[in-house]
């Protein structure tokens, strides 16, 4: 069995706290995704499941079994790297045979694994040259036909999409999806790239500063984001936050009227852009600032009430800089947000 | 990974101890030698130096050397490397001829222009041949000091280029061509080009490149000897004197520390004029 | 009109460099007969080795050169034996040795030969170094050392270390996966750079002269002979000890501005 749990897991680099106790449980054949922009750590919680960081406190298990002392060789995984770590000096088949030669198989399955997994990276004829050879996605697929060709019982990527470009980033992730679903196995993927991580991933943990903020299923964290932070991380265009005055338990924007959650003053309503109606009549007022024409929509830029709004609006939308809209945001789409705080609000509004 | 503690500790352990044994340990040794005599701590050594009819000509011959050859390198090396530059085919094989002198020995260079230099050697033969002299010219002995002091800075010029050009072609590989080619277009001349860009940021391996070739250039020896033999006394051709001829380590010994605090006195003044700010790389 | 400039100022440049060898060549195997002629001729009237031969033949020279190729070996053993873990310790460990350890290599950049090979006489003899290959290779290793440590060191973080722990995580162990993925990387450069600590040793005179009386190196022994001797001594025992070096530095051109460039920074 490979699931991961990570149990109270902390991490000091000299003074500085890199993670602040993190607990989780990744069942067995999950994809995880470990989001969050640079520097939350999330990359230090791969290296240390990895065994190439030492945890300063607490344990990481893998399939039942205290990983805690044991070096990365003897932990069942494989790894794919940011720059993809293949060896210049050994031929693609080398490569991809690595860790099965390491671990003392024998020549005949050792090339019935990597002819399996050059078959499903399609790297069959690269076989015989050098990375040297290739081009990026080429050597991104060795790196992955590498990890794939020991049967791991865990696989960990390390941004491993990072350094494609765009359109060759889109066509890898679905071709991972792909493969890894196939395969079944339990994969910790690390990435900044938020859309990444929503197609991919069955379970997303978004990280900030060392902490695990939300974790939950991608469609889950989009609908109701835990935090201001999550909110704005994930979806593009980030969602919307403005911040209101609450009075006797209402928040007024315009010409609407919300029941407000909570007793502050002030409060904060999350609402992304492609969940709000240009409304005929009174609304929220939203001077349109920058028309930015997309071809799947219009996105609109402009200010609501003196905050900044992006707004999703249809594609032959096209109004003027200057002209005035009239919004009016889905009820059941509105996240409350406690404006000190920033942490989303129970609400029974639903 | 774990272990890890130890692990460099013990790597660096061999160098360490050799280190300490084949050149701290000697080092110490040297500075007692150089300072006692007649078994007591004092500058007798130093003085039976300073009084030796040899040392003001070891002094300012070495000084001479050091002061018309190393910036002439300099500059040579400078032209060669920006030269180099808009070299392309063949690029790689000027750069090797250049470099040669690199392998080559103070003594064998010594050698090589002893022949050309002789009184029978080829430059002779040369200026024979095409008519400009009648009779074998000398140019090294005790009589022509100034010919004796071109000949041994041309030999100098010759081996040791290559070191300061090797070091600022590196740094030159750094320097990059954006920066140049900025001043180009607003409207900098090649020569402005070069002393306001490219100079500038060629100042880490200008500086490295002077240090080394001022600590090597203090430490000359065979090369002088081949050439001037006792005609033109250096620091360590004296100190050498002293230990082999006359058997007085003592002697020889102030002379090592003469040369050593010169060395240490020279790369200090390079680090301190040609200190280039932290945030200017 | 321009470029005819600048490419003869090349040509010029290169000829500087050549002739001389070209000319010292010449009178080793030019024949005999040019080495005493007056006025000497700039084309060799023949082709022969005799001048090298007998020089060989002269009583010493041949133990010289012997001595000179032995102490060269053991230097380019001895440095890169003791310099190549710990270039590997300095590129890949944050330890609080490593500034003080650099701070020691590069002091040695600092301080003449001639420091070390006064004091050591006295030492050696006690030791029975005195008069060996071995005692020269020991003072010639301290004069490689640092460079072999700083080069290898330059050479190491060159690998990136994603290598060995891509290596690590497919079951080698820390020393498995230095052989099977650096070692094979690392491996032109350092062969580079023991050839280099042999060009210095072999090159090197005044520490060769100080320590040694019967058993000289070849360097020592030309300076011993400087002045008595004839010029085809000089020629013939000049091409000897020029040959090697220009040989090695023509294998390791390509390594040349890598080795040199960062080994100074």
């Amino acid at each position: 069995m490979a699931e991961i749990t990570i149990d109270g897991v902390r991490k000091l680099f000299g003074d500085s706290v890199a993670l602040e106790s993190v607990t989780l449980h990744i069942p067995d054949g999950e994809f995880l995704a470990l989001l969050g922009p640079s520097g939350c750590g999330k990359t230090t919680l791969l290296r240390i499941i990895a065994g190439l960081e030492t945890q300063t406190s607490g344990r990481v298990l893998i399939g039942g079994k205290d990983m805690s002392d044991l070096p990365p060789r003897k932990r069942g995984l494989a790894m794919v790297f940011q720059n993809y770590a293949v060896f210049p000096h050994m031929t693609v088949w080398d490569n991809v045979a690595f860790g099965l030669r390491m671990a003392g198989a024998d020549k005949a399955r050792v090339t019935a694994q990597v002819e399996k997994a050059a078959a499903l990276l399609h790297i069959e004829p690269y076989l015989k040259r050098h990375p040297g050879q290739l081009s990026g996605g080429q050597r991104q697929r060795v790196a992955v036909a590498r990890a794939l060709a020991v049967d791991p019982a865990v696989l960990l990527m390390d941004e491993p999409l990072s350094n494609l470009d765009a359109l060759l980033r889109l066509e890898m992730r679905a071709e991972l999806k792909a493969v890894l679903q196939q395969a079944g196995t339990t994969t910790v993927y690390v990435t900044h790239d938020q859309t990444e991580a929503m197609g991919l991933a069955d379970r997303m943990a978004v990280l900030y500063a060392g902490r695990i903020v939300q974790m939950d299923s991608p469609a889950e964290i989009y609908r109701a984001p835990a935090t201001r932070f999550v909110g704005g991380f994930v979806g593009s265009p980030p969602m919307n936050f403005l911040e209101l005055p609450v009075t006797a338990g209402h928040v007024t924007a315009g010409a609407l009227s919300f029941p407000a959650p909570g007793d502050a003053s002030r409060i904060v309503m999350g609402i992304r852009g492609e969940d709000i109606e240009i409304a005929d009549d009174a609304g929220m007022p939203f001077e349109v600032r920058v028309v930015e024409p997309m071809g799947s929509h219009t996105l609109l830029t402009g200010t609501m009430l003196g905050q900044q709004m992006r707004v999703v609006a249809a594609s032959d939308l096209r109004p003027r800089p200057g002209e005035i809209l009239q919004l009016s945001p889905r009820a059941d789409r509105i996240v409350w947000m406690n404006a000190t705080t920033g942490l989303a609000m129970e609400t029974t509004l639903k | 990974m774990r272990g890890i503690r130890v692990i460099p500790y013990l790597l660096i352990a061999p160098a360490v101890l050799f280190l300490l044994v084949l050149f701290v340990v000697p080092l110490v040794q040297t500075m007692a030698l150089a300072f006692q005599s007649d078994g007591g701590w004092n500058f007798g050594n130093f003085s039976r130096m300073a009084n030796d009819i040899n040392f003001n000509d070891a002094v300012t011959d070495t000084f001479e050397i050091v002061v018309i050859a190393v910036p002439l390198q300099l500059a040579l090396a400078l032209g060669m490397a920006m030269m180099l530059r808009h070299v392309q085919r063949g690029r790689d094989i000027v750069l090797w001829i250049w470099s040669i002198p690199l392998g080559i020995s103070d003594l064998a260079a010594g050698l090589v222009w002893l022949a050309i230099l002789n009184d029978r050697g080829f430059l002779n033969s040369l200026l024979f041949r095409v008519g400009l002299i009648s009779s074998p010219q000398s140019y090294l002995t005790y009589e022509t000091p100034i010919a004796l002091l071109a000949a041994i800075v041309i030999a100098e010029l010759w081996r040791a280029t290559a070191i300061v050009l090797v070091i600022i072609v590196a740094g030159v590989q750094l320097v990059p061509k954006e920066y140049a080619e900025a001043a180009d277009v607003f409207g900098a001349t090649p020569w402005q080009r070069f002393i306001r860009i490219t100079l500038p940021l060629l100042k880490p391996s200008i500086q490295t490149a002077l240090i080394l070739r001022t600590v090597l250039a203090f430490e000359m020896f065979a090369m002088v000897l081949s050439l001037g033999g006792r005609n033109f006394p250096v620091l360590v051709s004296e100190a050498f004197n002293w230990e082999y001829a006359q058997q007085d380590y003592g002697v020889a010994a102030a002379y090592a520390v003469v040369v050593m605090l010169v060395s240490l006195a020279a790369t200090l003044v390079y680090l301190g004029a040609l200190r280039s700010p932290p945030d200017a790389r | 009109m321009r470029k005819t400039l600048f490419l003869s100022g090349i040509g010029v440049l290169c000829a500087w460099t050549l002739v001389p060898l070209y000319l010292i060549a010449l009178g080793a195997v030019g024949g005999s007969a040019l080495v005493d002629s007056w006025p000497k001729p700039f084309w060799p009237t023949s082709l022969s080795m005799r001048t090298l031969i007998d020089f060989m033949h002269i009583d010493g020279v041949w133990s010289a050169t012997l001595s000179s190729v032995e102490a060269a070996v053991l230097c380019m053993a001895f440095s890169i034996l003791l310099g190549v873990p710990a270039g590997y310790a300095l590129a890949r460990f944050r330890f609080h040795g490593g500034t003080a350890f650099r701070l020691m290599i590069l002091l040695t950049r600092a301080f003449p030969v001639a420091i070390l090979a006064l004091p050591l006489t006295v030492g050696f003899i006690r030791l029975g170094l005195y008069d060996t290959a071995l005692g020269v290779s020991l003072i010639h290793t301290a004069l490689a050392l640092p460079f072999a440590v700083l080069v290898s060191a330059s050479l190491f973080q060159a690998v990136p270390r994603e290598f060995e722990e891509a290596a690590w995580v497919f079951g080698c162990s820390r020393l498995r996966a230095f052989r099977h993925v650096v070692l094979p990387l690392v491996l032109p450069g350092i062969a580079a750079t023991s050839i280099f600590a042999f060009v210095i040793s072999w090159n090197e005179v005044f520490a060769a002269s100080v320590l040694t009386v019967r058993h000289k190196t070849l360097t020592a022994y030309l300076l011993s002979v400087l002045s008595e001797s004839p010029l085809q001594v000089q020629f013939a025992g000049g091409f000897v000890l020029i040959i090697p070096s220009v040989l090695f530095i023509f294998l390791v051109r390509k390594h040349l501005f890598a080795m040199w460039g960062i080994a100074n920074r």
